[in-house]
């Protein structure tokens, strides 16, 4: 014959190591949450301010080869400066997206735009955007052409347009498409529509 | 070309009798004038001991070659009273730490530990505490102490503590086992084609004159491979031989007909073969493989009148194709009837330029964890090759091993080759089917008048460049291939003078096996040479 009180503090005892057990589980998944957030490399920029305004995105499209036009609300600064390069951080965060048609790296981002006179525009990368790129020909050109499209249609008045890598010339963005040459937007538009 | 640098040599501007006097003058401007031009007189004069007796030496001076394991380097040599001289600082120098002084007739020199004592006008020498004796007497000259090179033999290894091997008539010094074996095989392949084994990297300077192709190694230490001479029993190449002499080592190659060189094996092998008797382009024949580059670089000129290719980069072309323009090629699996019928009816043969994108230390697009892009480029690009020889095309690939090019190398090798078509294979492990591109021209000003900025070189041959693509995207979309056609900043597209076109191969059904899958690539080489076959006509209007 066991005795009763013995059974109460074996009991007790199993009720305890089942609400540990509970207790537990719920911590691991907190942790979990926690390491998804601290792993999100999602680059942490001012929202930007002013009036929001539709604009045209052309974002490109792994699958079947080309841009795709889509059209999005955004706050855009007044400063033609500020507006490229939140256009462009549109562009990007699309491509960031989970299941994007044509993924960058979450580290990636536009470091800034310089608008220079007449009609020129310089785009300085930062390291991730191109060393994380996936190396290919239609991968890298599509890239290259979906900033630039987005920019000339969007800021009006860029007829050429430079990319820099942390502020230097690249030589490629990922092995294939040439950074050292100025891309004329006109040559750019036309081989997208061809 | 890598060169290693030729040592100059400077006096140290302390070590310059400077002008001792006062300056009297209490003007304070006036002074710091006078300082000023003086100032500058000892600036201007300072390199000028160091640049007048020691100047780098012109291809006829007389110099002695080096090789160790640290460096290769070449001095130069003085004739003082009859010997041969050279600077001991200078010669150990590059070996390890060395300092030396001077005072009066005696020069003590010590090279990391070893300390040796010479006397000027002496042939007794102190080193490590022995006597030495040179063969001729000790000089110093402006505190520079000079030893006769055939003493180099025997003082060296008291100094480095290792064996050296010198040969004297020819000025070449080999510290160590440093030597480069060079062994020969004949291929009796048509043309025949012969090969050129190095044990180590060669880098020589390769020029052909008639009947002869001839590589000047200046900066490999390249030994004699036995037999001074070494003849083949080819009706085309005869004879090769070997010679040593100011510091160079030489391999003449004699032939019966124009030959070219092109490098393979990580530039451990060397292939010599007959050019291609192409009536339509006589400069193959001449120059081969690219001479530099850059076509705006100064090495473009060529100092020797035998159309040399002095300071080249000569990773060129490697032609397997018949030489024979006369006789048709043999119809292995022509997959195209009226291929063959335009092959027979003309009687140039068009060289194509087949380039395997990356190669070497470039390895392109990692399509799998352990297949890289500039592997599968390779394999497809010797496919291609084959499809288009036997379409009568001569080609030409700008590598056929694992070397590194660059993309200037390649527009340049296949600018001077004047091919009728240049063709760059690419891989992806995304997408499907293949993808074809031809240049998308960067902004350039106006071209002046024949000439056209090398970034837009491909301009004048863009039209006929993408009459190719369609032809190509007609013909893979006719064997349902999947095909996309465009334009893309992917050089060297944009610096090749003659049409140009990329093909990206991506994987078919069967997922990434298909590209390392024989079959699936030679469905796509066998596409794009029937392409090329059937626009034949447009690209002999161009070339």
């Amino acid at each position: 014959m066991i005795p009763r009180h013995l059974l109460i503090g074996v009991a007790a005892l199993l009720l305890l190591v089942v609400s540990m057990g509970i207790y537990l589980r719920h911590m691991r998944r907190q942790a979990r949450e926690f390491d998804s957030l601290a792993a999100d490399e999602f680059p942490v920029a001012p929202p930007a301010s002013g009036p929001t305004e539709t604009v045209t995105l052309y974002v490109a499209d792994d699958g079947a080869g080309a841009l795709r036009a889509r059209y999005a609300k955004i706050p855009l600064p007044g400063g033609r400066q500020q507006r490229a390069e939140e256009l462009l951080r549109a562009l990007l965060r699309i491509y960031q997206q989970p299941g994007a048609p044509h993924p960058l790296a979450p580290a990636a981002d536009i470091r800034s735009i310089f608008l220079v006179d007449p009609g020129a525009a310089v785009i300085d990368l930062n390291a991730a955007f191109a060393d994380q790129h996936r190396s290919g020909v239609l991968s890298e050109q599509l890239t290259v052409n979906s900033l630039v499209e987005t920019l000339a249609v969007n800021v009006p008045g860029i007829q050429r347009v430079n990319i820099l890598v942390e502020g230097k010339t690249r030589e490629t963005l990922a092995g294939h498409a040439d950074l050292t040459e100025t891309f004329d937007v006109t040559t750019i538009v036309q081989a997208g529509s061809r | 070309m890598r060169w290693t640098s030729m040592p100059q040599f400077s006096v140290p501007s302390s070590q310059l009798p400077v002008p001792r006097f006062r300056l009297r003058t209490e003007n304070w401007e006036l002074r710091t004038r006078v300082l000023a031009i003086l100032s500058a007189i000892i600036t201007l004069l300072t390199p000028l001991p160091s640049a007048l007796p020691y100047a780098q030496p012109s291809a006829d001076a007389r110099r002695i070659s080096v090789y160790s394991p640290v460096a290769t380097y070449s001095l130069p040599v003085l004739e003082r009273a009859g010997h041969e001289y050279v600077g001991l600082l200078e010669l150990l120098e590059p070996l390890g730490r060395v300092s030396s002084q001077s005072a009066g007739r005696r020069w003590k020199l010590r090279y990391n530990a070893v300390d040796a004592e010479f006397a000027a006008g002496r042939t007794r020498a102190m080193i490590r505490g022995r006597d030495f004796d040179l063969t001729a007497p000790f000089l110093i000259e402006n505190s520079r102490g000079l030893v006769p090179i055939n003493s180099l033999g025997t003082l060296l290894p008291r100094f480095l503590g290792t064996p050296v091997n010198f040969h004297e008539s020819a000025r070449r010094l080999f510290v160590g086992d440093v030597g480069i074996q060079a062994s020969f095989r004949l291929e009796a392949s048509n043309p025949p084609r012969l090969l050129l084994n190095f044990s180590a990297p060669v880098n020589p300077t390769i020029s052909t004159e008639p009947g002869k192709l001839r590589m000047v190694f200046r900066r490999d230490p390249v030994v004699s491979p036995g037999s001074e001479s070494i003849s083949f029993d080819s009706n085309v190449i005869r004879q090769a031989s070997y010679s040593e002499n100011n510091g160079d080592a030489e391999l003449d190659i004699t032939a019966n007909q124009p030959l070219m060189a092109s490098f393979s094996n990580d530039r451990r092998t060397i292939v010599i073969s007959a050019v291609p008797q192409t009536p339509a382009a006589p400069s193959v024949a001449e120059s081969p493989i690219a001479s530099s580059p850059n076509p705006s670089s100064p090495n473009t000129g060529s100092s020797n009148p035998s159309s040399s290719n002095p300071g080249s980069e000569n990773n060129g072309s490697e032609n397997n194709a018949p030489k024979n323009p006369a006789q048709p090629p043999p119809a292995a699996n022509t997959a195209s009837s009226n291929s063959e019928t335009n092959a027979n009816s003309n009687f140039h043969r068009i060289l194509a330029v087949v380039d395997p994108a990356h190669g070497g230390d470039e390895r392109g697009a990692a399509l799998t964890d352990s297949l890289a892009e500039k592997d599968v480029t390779l394999g497809f690009a010797r496919l291609l090759r084959h499809e288009l020889q036997i379409r009568g095309f001569a080609v030409a690939m700008l590598r056929d091993g694992d070397s590194t090019l660059t993309l200037d190398q390649r527009a340049a090798a296949a600018n001077v080759a004047r091919a009728g078509i240049y063709i760059t294979l690419h891989a992806d492990s995304e997408g499907s089917g293949a993808r074809v591109y031809t240049a998308l021209l960067p902004v350039e000003g106006p071209s002046n008048g024949a000439f056209h900025p090398w970034n837009a070189a491909q301009a004048p041959a863009l039209p006929v460049s993408r009459i190719v693509s369609a032809a190509i995207l007609a013909e893979m979309t006719k064997r349902e291939f999947p095909v996309r056609a465009s334009s893309a900043s992917l050089r060297p597209l944009n610096n090749v003078s003659m049409p140009a076109v990329a093909v990206e191969l991506a994987p078919g059904t069967d997922g990434i096996a298909d590209l390392t899958s024989a079959n699936y690539q030679q469905r796509a080489a066998a596409a794009i040479a029937d392409a090329v076959a059937s626009v034949r006509d447009r690209l002999m209007v161009q070339q």
